[in-house]
């Protein structure tokens, strides 16, 4: 596994019956890869609610993932509304989402904090009006 | 406990081409919001839900989880069946309510998050 792999995704907004693709795609590339299962869960989990995000608060947006050797970094990016207190939406349980996002099974208010919790390294940069762009890093060892 | 000792006690229904009764099932959660399902990190794990749609079998894919029961006399999508044949995850369905579902695994010795 010494070369690099590239994907990039285009993250349709408000489209659920096909969010979640992106995650899916690149959780087969690493279980083809070999990587270990519980990594793959965690990298699942975290790209996933990433992925959510971007469809129900970012209007949609696109991933970039590298895979090498030793890690895999998932660049996630919207242009919707930005998060205005990031450190409020980083506590388990709140959440912004309309009750027609908890219909469709969103908006727990668990979004960040999965990702925290599933990442090595976790780099969010956000502003309000201009977008999200989320940086999760998963080490394979 | 195997999936097919779980599916006698909740009467369940199984939807999908792919079951198998020798599947064990050693912890489930209960949950209608998907990010709550995801807070949960036990393997091996069957998951009750009354929510109906595809993010529903993706959340599961996502977490390995083998089985998902829908309550309350909800049935998947055809579409949900077809992601779940793929994914390999069973699907069954359950007129009990989910807090009774559950409550029956429990008392026979399924556990939960955390224990």
């Amino acid at each position: 596994m010494a070369s690099v792999v590239e994907r990039d995704y285009i993250i349709p907004a408000n489209d659920f019956t096909i969010a979640g693709e992106a995650s899916s795609n690149v959780r087969k590339i690493l279980s083809q890869l070999g990587v270990a299962p519980d990594i793959v869960k965690r990298t699942s989990i975290a790209m996933y609610e990433a992925e959510i995000n971007a469809v129900i608060h970012g209007n949609g947006g696109q991933a970039h993932v590298e895979i090498d050797e030793n890690k895999i970094v998932i660049t996630i990016s919207d242009q919707g509304p930005g998060i205005e207190d990031l450190e409020l939406a980083m506590q388990e349980g709140y959440s912004t989402a309309p009750d027609s996002i908890r219909e469709m099974g969103f908006g727990a208010g668990m979004g960040l904090s999965n990702m925290k919790k599933n990442s090595d390294i976790l780099d969010i940069k956000t502003a309000v009006n201009e977008g999200t762009t989320v940086k999760i890093t998963v080490f394979f060892k | 406990m195997k999936i097919s000792e779980i599916a006698q006690l909740v009467k369940a229904e199984i939807c999908t081409k792919n079951y198998d009764p020798e599947i064990e099932i050693f912890s489930a959660c209960s949950a209608d919001l998907m990010s709550d399902v995801m807070a949960f990190s036990k393997s091996n794990a069957l998951l009750l839900t009354g929510l109906i749609n595809p993010q529903v079998i993706r959340t599961a894919e996502m977490m390995d989880i083998r089985a998902v029961i829908f309550v309350r006399g909800k049935k998947p999508l055809e579409s949900m069946i077809e992601m779940a044949e793929e994914k390999g995850i069973v699907l069954l369905a359950t007129d009990y309510p989910l807090f009774v579902a559950s409550g029956k695994l429990y008392k026979n010795g399924i556990s939960g998050h955390g224990e």
